[in-house]
Parts: C-alpha cells; sequence; structure tokens
C-alpha cells in the first residue's frame, strides 16, 4: 500500500483501531472496533463522525470580481441554478455530458466573493481539469490541498458541534458558515451524506488531528468507516458515483429531477446552456425510458449491485439491473436500488432478482428507506 | 476440535460433527447480515458449497467439510446471523453432520497448527 494517499487524520484512525483499505487511491478507514453495523445504529441514534478528507475541495473566484460571473460559467458546466444562490448556502449538482449522462455529483456554496466545491475523490482530477479546461477564462481555479473535510452525522450531531463551535445549532439544512476555532478557519455546512441531520466541516491540516480528538472527546461522538457510511447513505436512497449514476445515466433516470431548478429547465429564463441540455430537458419533458427505484426483497437474502432483474421467474428478458445493494441496518432487512423500465417502475411491482441463480421477489419501493432527519 | 484450511471448525461427539466458522473468518468476514442454511437430510459431498454467509461487506459460500448427512441445522442463526460474530465457536454453530468416515478428520488441523496456519 505504498502509493495510497494519506489524510490528515489516517494516524488518528490506526491509533483507533481502523481497519484501513485502499479507497479512491487513499488509505481511508473501512471500520473501527464498533463494527460496521454497530457504527451505522450509532450514527442514526447518536453522532458519527467520518473522515472525507478525499474528496476534492475547490475554489471557484471570479477574475473580475463579481461572484455572478463565476456562478454563470459553472452553470455552463451544471444544469443547476448557480447565479440565484444566496450568500452562505450550499446546493447539489452534478456535472454532465454532451449525451446528458453525469460526469461527478457535487456540492456547491455561495461564500460570498467565491463559490467552494466539494467533489469525489475518483473523480476530483478528471472534474478539475474540465473546470479548468471550461471556466479559466472567467475563474480563478484553486485546488485546496492543506484542508481537511470531516463529517458529524446524526441527531447528536448538533449539541456535540455546538460545545466547541458555538453558532452551529443556529444553521439551518444546507446553510454554509465561516467559524473560528483556536484561530483556524472552518468552512462549515449543515449538510451530509447519511440521510441524518449534521455538519461537514473544512478545516485546516494543522489543526485537524486536535479538533477530531476533541469532538470525540464527547461522549457520544463515535468514528465511523465507510463501510457504514455505504449502508447509511444506501438507506438515505442517496446514490454512490459510479454504482448509481455515472456517464451513462442520466439526472431524469436517476430520480434526481428535484437537483434541476426550474429557471434551468425548458420556459426558465436560464433554460439548458449546460451540456447535454437536450437529452435531458428532453427527459424531463417526456420521460425517461428507465428510472432509479428502490427495491425490497421478499426474504432476507441481500440483492447486491450487478443484480440483474426480471418480470417474472422465466422471461429471459431483463427489465434492469441493481445499481447498490446491502443490508439495511435502520431497516433491518435487505435494501436495493435499481434501474427498471418505465413500465416496472412503479411502486408496489413485484419483479423478481436472480441470485446465485434463483429468482427471488422483491417489491418496488420509494426512496429514502429511512426519512430524511434534515434540520429544514 | 479441528480445523479446515477452509477456516472451518469441527467438533466430533460420536459420528455426528457440529460445524461453524472460526473467529478468525468471522472477524474477516464482518458483521453477518444473512445466512441461506441447508436442507435437514441432505446428503453432501466434501467441498459443496453448502451454506450461504452475507457480511456487511460479501457473500461467501461455507463449503462441506467431508462427506456425510445434514442432520441439524441451526436456525437461530436465520433471525440472528451476527451469533456467528459474537460467538464462532460456541452459539454461532451453523450445522451438525452424520460423518460417513471419521477417518476423514485425522488430516485437519488441531488448533495450534491452526493458529500457525493463519499467523
Amino acid at each position: 500500500m505504498t502509493d495510497l494517499l494519506k489524510t490528515a487524520l489516517t494516524e488518528l484512525h490506526q491509533e483507533l483501531g481502523a481497519k484501513l483499505v485502499p479507497f479512491a487511491g487513499y488509505e481511508m478507514p473501512v471500520q473501527y472496533p464498533m463494527g460496521v453495523l454497530g457504527e451505522h445504529n450509532h450514527t442514526r441514534t447518536e453522532a458519527g463522525l467520518f473522515d472525507v478528507s478525499h474528496m476534492g475541495q475547490v475554489i471557484l473566484r471570479p477574475k473580475n470580481g463579481t461572484l455572478r460571473d463565476a456562478a454563470l460559467a459553472l452553470e455552463t458546466l451544471i444544469p443547476q441554478d448557480v447565479a440565484d444562490l444566496e450568500e452562505d448556502r450550499q446546493r447539489y449538482g452534478f456535472f454532465t455530458n454532451d449525451t446528458g449522462g453525469i460526469l461527478d455529483d457535487l456540492m456547491f456554496a455561495n461564500r460570498g466573493d467565491h463559490l467552494f466545491l466539494v467533489v469525489n475523490a475518483a473523480c476530483k482530477e478528471q472534474d478539475i481539469a474540465h473546470m479548468q479546461a471550461h471556466l479559466s477564462d472567467v475563474c480563478e481555479l484553486t485546488v485546496i490541498t492543506d484542508r481537511a473535510l470531516i463529517a458529524l452525522q446524526g441527531p447528536k450531531a448538533e449539541a456535540a458541534l455546538e460545545t466547541l463551535i458555538p453558532g452551529v445549532a443556529a444553521m439551518k439544512f444546507m446553510d454554509v458558515l465561516t467559524a473560528s476555532y483556536n484561530g483556524a478557519e472552518f468552512w462549515i455546512s449543515r449538510s451530509g451524506y447519511t440521510g441524518e441531520d449534521g455538519y461537514e466541516i473544512s478545516l485546516p491540516n494543522s489543526v485537524a488531528e486536535d479538533f477530531t480528538r476533541a469532538l470525540l472527546n464527547h461522549e457520544d461522538v463515535a468514528p465511523i468507516g465507510i463501510g457504514a457510511r455505504d449502508s447509511l447513505r444506501l438507506e438515505g436512497g442517496l446514490c454512490l458515483y459510479g454504482n448509481d449514476i455515472d456517464e451513462t445515466t442520466s439526472p431524469i433516470e436517476a430520480a434526481l429531477i428535484w437537483a434541476i431548478q426550474k429557471v434551468r429547465r425548458t420556459d426558465g429564463a436560464r433554460a439548458g446552456g449546460f451540456p447535454g441540455a437536450e437529452q435531458i430537458l428532453d427527459h424531463i419533458t417526456n420521460g425517461a425510458e428507465r428510472k432509479r427505484v428502490g427495491l425490497r426483497p421478499d426474504g432476507r437474502a441481500p440483492m447486491r449491485a450487478g443484480t440483474v432483474i426480471f418480470a417474472d421467474e422465466t422471461t429471459t428478458t431483463p427489465l434492469g439491473t441493481v445499481t447498490s445493494g446491502g443490508f439495511g441496518p435502520t431497516v433491518g432487512g435487505p435494501i436495493s436500488m435499481a434501474y427498471l423500465t418505465k413500465s416496472s417502475a412503479a411502486k408496489d411491482t413485484t419483479v423478481f432478482a436472480e441470485v446465485r441463480g434463483k429468482r427471488m421477489p422483491a417489491i418496488v419501493c420509494a426512496l429514502p428507506f429511512t426519512p430524511a432527519n434534515f434540520k429544514r | 476440535m479441528k480445523f479446515t484450511e477452509e477456516h472451518e471448525w469441527l467438533l466430533l461427539d460420536g459420528d455426528i460433527a457440529t460445524v461453524g466458522i472460526t473467529a478468525h473468518a468471522a472477524e474477516a468476514l464482518g458483521d453477518l447480515v444473512f445466512i441461506e442454511l441447508p436442507e435437514v437430510g441432505e446428503t453432501v459431498s466434501k467441498d459443496d458449497a453448502i451454506v450461504v454467509i452475507e457480511s456487511v461487506k460479501a457473500a461467501s459460500d461455507i463449503l462441506a467439510p467431508l462427506d456425510g448427512e445434514i442432520v441439524e441445522v441451526n436456525e437461530a442463526l436465520v433471525d440472528g446471523p451476527t451469533e456467528v460474530n459474537e460467538d464462532p465457536l460456541g452459539n454461532g454453530w451453523i450445522f451438525k453432520i452424520k460423518v460417513a468416515d471419521a477417518s476423514d478428520m485425522e488430516n485437519m488441523m488441531e488448533e495450534a497448527a491452526y493458529n500457525a496456519f493463519i499467523a
């Protein structure tokens, strides 16, 4: 594992007894001694601390000093409303390609004089090159390499973080705040990727370990690995880039239409103007041939990514494929996300998944599997 | 108690062997979330895949460690598969097999040899 990158917290993970695995080029904790099930449940009932420093942090600053111009430039790459995003607010979005597929998903925030973006670890080099190629006339792009990124998630996250950084309790879902802790500047958003209330915190590498230890000293806070992160986001109905969304899935097929604001849709004030707009806007108007849905397998056998779905026990033409699947600890049973043909994607439809040569029934259901507990 | 290179343990009582997976295997697999047990009365041959277990990470097969007939399965694991993680050599036993030829166990490892095998 000599070529794997470390984060500012890798040594702390080792000290905490984490099992480290290669993940997107980094050495990351898959679990701690509490174990994946325990960590999952701890995050749903208390507060879980995640190291997500492997993700890419990027600043886009307008060269002319007018933030709206940087926002409009970013709108040429993503189908979201960036220009009207208020100061100190964050939004979910995705880079699209010319065929209407998704290059990566991201969070972007209006931080007054600049935009702050967080992108996926596995895609960050490509995202940065993409932005350099298309935005550098208007924006100065800065890749942040001296900051860690941690997430604190769960119903006790607010109280735990408030003890260290007074003021965070007043934030609402997707609010952004600049705070200081022992003289260091923290960039905090009330967001996350577990379906729970919580925060994502960008902080200088130099203070990351001290601050993380301070959080872990709180009785309700435990460190959580990427194993539980996956079951938490799956129960939350949230897409994992590379599994549930990729260059071949349109955002409409992926059931992410909610993330395309009206102003960018047909008849909106800034309709289109992003890669693949023709295809994506057509999907909005006319519907897509397939759709991402939730599946509840009948029985206890998990239906994992790659499992093929059929209409009944004998037909040979598949309806679609599972893109993420496993055991949902909070649900108390197996759960999956799959792409299914339009005609089979209605809620309560019974379909059959081929698991180890046997066709097993599953019911199409709404996402998420567990209700989101965001502080709106 | 005897151990196999497939990380199973066997405890022979008369001609019935109780079979489970080792603590080392349970630790490596992580928390179990699903188990599919064989049918009682099923006649199995050595290396047949007779049990499917899924952990939070992946699915794996458990192979029959020797020829015989399945005489009992641990039904409690269906609703509580993590018992395999919590007590792999005790309450986390998986099935009992009526051994066709007890001499098949002679080549299996003793605990010390198994510990050296996984070290």
